[in-house]
């Protein structure tokens, strides 16, 4: 597909927003400013912006416990994201939910999920709404490989395609369920499991490429809009970083060759490289587009930094609508 | 007024909450074949047509046996524009959907910081006392109360299933319904057209002066019979059926023990942690001082449902069950 130089330097520069967002988060995280634990999206960049590119405004998404690049690259706002990680009052969540349970409600983040497959389902309703409604939006869900052997996943598949519903399943396979290599516990190739529910299911094996996943992706979802029913995309890719900020295990479960041969594809630097050599963008401006989203980085941080932290009465707001009466 | 039964008031809530707002669907096992009469206008599909005809294929949806997707689609949906309501048929299959029920449908908008609105029912039926045995025959609201963000109704009459069942339908809060299958063919006069119970109100079903029992779901029935026995022995008894467990509506119960001085809480659920256990612990916490006797709780005790009819009927409460905790209360005389 044919993209608007505009849209290829949106690309780069949302890749370079979860990037930066991430490193800073990480070494937030160990100089102990962001409580509890943090996973970040470093080195998956291409895969969740080529994903979230692909939707339009009014689409919706879910996705899971690695979840800051997923609103991030659907377009939400840096500082309240990084308020949120912080457990400020400003937070996306006002401080409820935190790293892990980002929602961006304003950008279709319907929310990141803990528990590894059970924001497929949430996913799976915003596209039943879609088509009850005619509202031609599309939803996606996006989990990883360890999430393909939760049984909700296939209950989902199963139904959206008997409903033929606007939804886009997306594997982010990294490879390793924490230090379980998913070759281990998962039998066959994913994106094959899509036969069995009559819906495509593609692989990109080049997930570092955010034009692939683009494509991928697109294609799905033009699909889905004009009703043609659900597809599984299922993206090879890496994590750069451990499973979480601060874990140390003491086996090395990923061998050094293979990390090395990851490393080498860095999602930023072969899109810097293509935008470059195509002649999309000069240096001035690659690096125009580094120093700003650097500086959206610091904004960001300045606004956790300067949010309230939330009254203890927020403890028990938003469990209903409106409190509830009598001794509750 | 109309002379309508459990099932046929559930089933008009939903056709006039249908009728009244597109955004209303209804989803789940063989809803389109209205197998538990409560999809259509009347008892058979040539009478006066099942919801699927009413409503269309887009609104009346048969689900495969996934209850963990039902659960979460509903609750995706309620945060996208529908309105859903989620026929789980067996209140035992809300099991298979408990990470969905937990920690999606019930944490949403607060993880979210309130950005979410989950607007949805879930309507299951509890089998009890009809020989289904232990993989059908739970009562299983207790667990659900023990979870913020959910809402729960028991209603024990018809009128109460209907106008409860509307509010539910109108709410922006999950609601889950529990519906006792003894209570499907009872029958009373009620209100014609839409009408709305809140949640959160008790209802006085008898006055009485000697003892308070409150009542949940099949035992508010059972409990009216032991009033009347009670009665002609000249013990007065004053029950109350709460109709939603969340909210609770303590007022109610704390105003009648302070009158009465001793209460008995009939609970078809378990015993450890259940309903009646909660609503002892508010009385015994905020009505000590009320109380000439000991709280009695009547439930099931804490076994597994037996199959047999034999050995399954005595466990839940029943009239005489409830008389004798009610003559026991009465019995003790206050020490102070």
């Amino acid at each position: 597909m044919t993209l608007a130089n505009d849209t290829l330097l949106e690309m780069q520069r949302r890749m370079l927003r979860i990037r930066l967002f991430d490193e800073r988060a990480s070494k937030m995280v160990k100089r102990g400013e962001i409580p509890g634990t943090v996973h970040t999206s470093i080195g998956q960049e291409a895969q969740v912006v080529g994903a979230c590119m692909a939707l339009a405004e009014g689409d919706t998404m879910t996705g899971n416990h690695r979840s800051h690049g997923h609103p991030i690259g659907k377009g939400a706002k840096l500082g309240p994201l990084m308020a949120e990680l912080v457990g400020k009052a400003w937070g996306v969540c006002g401080g409820k939910g935190g790293s892990m349970h980002l929602a961006d409600f304003k950008v279709g983040s319907l929310g990141e999920s803990g528990i590894v497959g059970s924001s497929i389902p949430i996913a799976t309703g915003a596209a039943l709404s879609s088509k009850v409604l005619n509202k031609k939006s599309v939803s996606l869900a996006f989990f990883g490989d360890g999430a393909a052997n939760q049984g909700c996943l296939y209950e989902a598949m199963n139904l959206s395609s008997v409903w033929g519903l606007p939804i886009v399943f997306l594997c982010e396979n990294n490879q390793y369920a924490l230090s379980t290599p998913a070759y281990t516990v998962t039998a066959g190739k994913i994106a094959d499991r899509a036969a069995g529910f009559n819906m495509p299911g593609v692989r990109v094996e080049d997930g570092q490429s955010v034009l692939a996943v683009y494509d991928a992706v697109r294609t799905a979802v033009d699909r889905a809009r004009s009703g043609k029913g659900p597809s599984l995309v299922e993206v090879m890719t890496y994590r750069f970083n451990e499973h979480s900020e601060g874990l140390r295990l003491a086996v090395d479960y990923r061998n050094a060759a293979e990390k090395e041969s990851w490393l080498k594809r860095d999602p930023i630097k072969l899109f810097r490289s293509y935008l470059s050599e195509n002649g999309v963008a000069d240096e001035a401006t690659l690096a125009d587009i580094e120093s700003e989203v650097a500086a959206e980085i610091e904004a960001a941080v300045q606004f956790a930094d300067e949010s309230p932290f939330p009254e203890l009465s927020v403890a028990y707001k938003d469990i209903y609508t409106e409190p509830l009466g009598g001794s509750q | 007024m109309t002379v309508t039964s459990y099932l046929g008031a559930i089933g008009a809530a939903q056709r006039e909450a249908m009728e009244a707002d597109e955004r209303v669907i209804i989803i789940g096992e063989d809803v389109e074949a209205n197998v538990y009469g409560t999809m259509g206008g009347g008892k058979s599909r040539a009478d006066k047509g099942d919801f699927l005809q009413m409503f269309g294929a887009n609104r009346i949806r048969n689900t495969p046996i996934s209850e963990e997707v039902m659960v979460g689609a509903a609750a995706g949906a309620a945060m996208t524009g529908l309105r859903p309501i989620v026929d789980l048929s067996y209140s035992t299959f809300l099991y298979m959907a408990m990470d969905q029920f937990i920690n999606q449908v019930a944490k949403s908008r607060y993880m979210f910081g309130g950005q979410a609105s989950l607007p949805v029912v879930f309507r299951s039926a509890m089998f009890y006392g009809l020989s289904t045995a232990a993989h059908h025959s739970d009562r299983p609201y207790p667990m659900f109360m023990n979870m913020p963000g959910l809402k729960i109704m028991v209603p024990a009459s018809p009128t109460d299933a209907k106008g409860l069942l509307r509010s539910a339908i109108d709410m922006d809060d999950p609601v889950l319904s529990f519906e006792a299958c003894l209570l499907w063919g009872m029958k009373e006069d009620i209100q014609d057209g839409e009408f709305r119970i809140p949640f959160g109100v008790a209802r006085t079903v008898r006055a009485g002066t000697d003892v308070t029992v409150v009542a949940i779901s099949t035992a508010v029935p059972a409990a009216m019979q032991a009033a009347q026995k009670l009665e002609a022995d000249g013990i007065s008894v004053e029950i109350i059926d709460p109709r939603t467990l969340v909210p609770f509506h303590s007022e109610a119960v704390l105003n009648s023990v302070a009158k009465t001085g001793r209460l008995v809480v009939a609970d078809p659920a378990n015993r450890t942690c259940g309903a009646a256990a909660e609503i002892s612990a508010i009385v015994a916490e905020q009505a000590f001082d009320c109380l000439k006797a000991p709280i009695i709780r009547v439930t099931t005790p804490d076994t597994h449902v037996p199959f047999s009819p034999a050995i399954e009927k005595q466990l839940y409460p029943n009239a005489t069950t409830i008389a004798d905790a009610v003559r026991k209360a009465v019995a003790t005389k206050p020490k102070h």
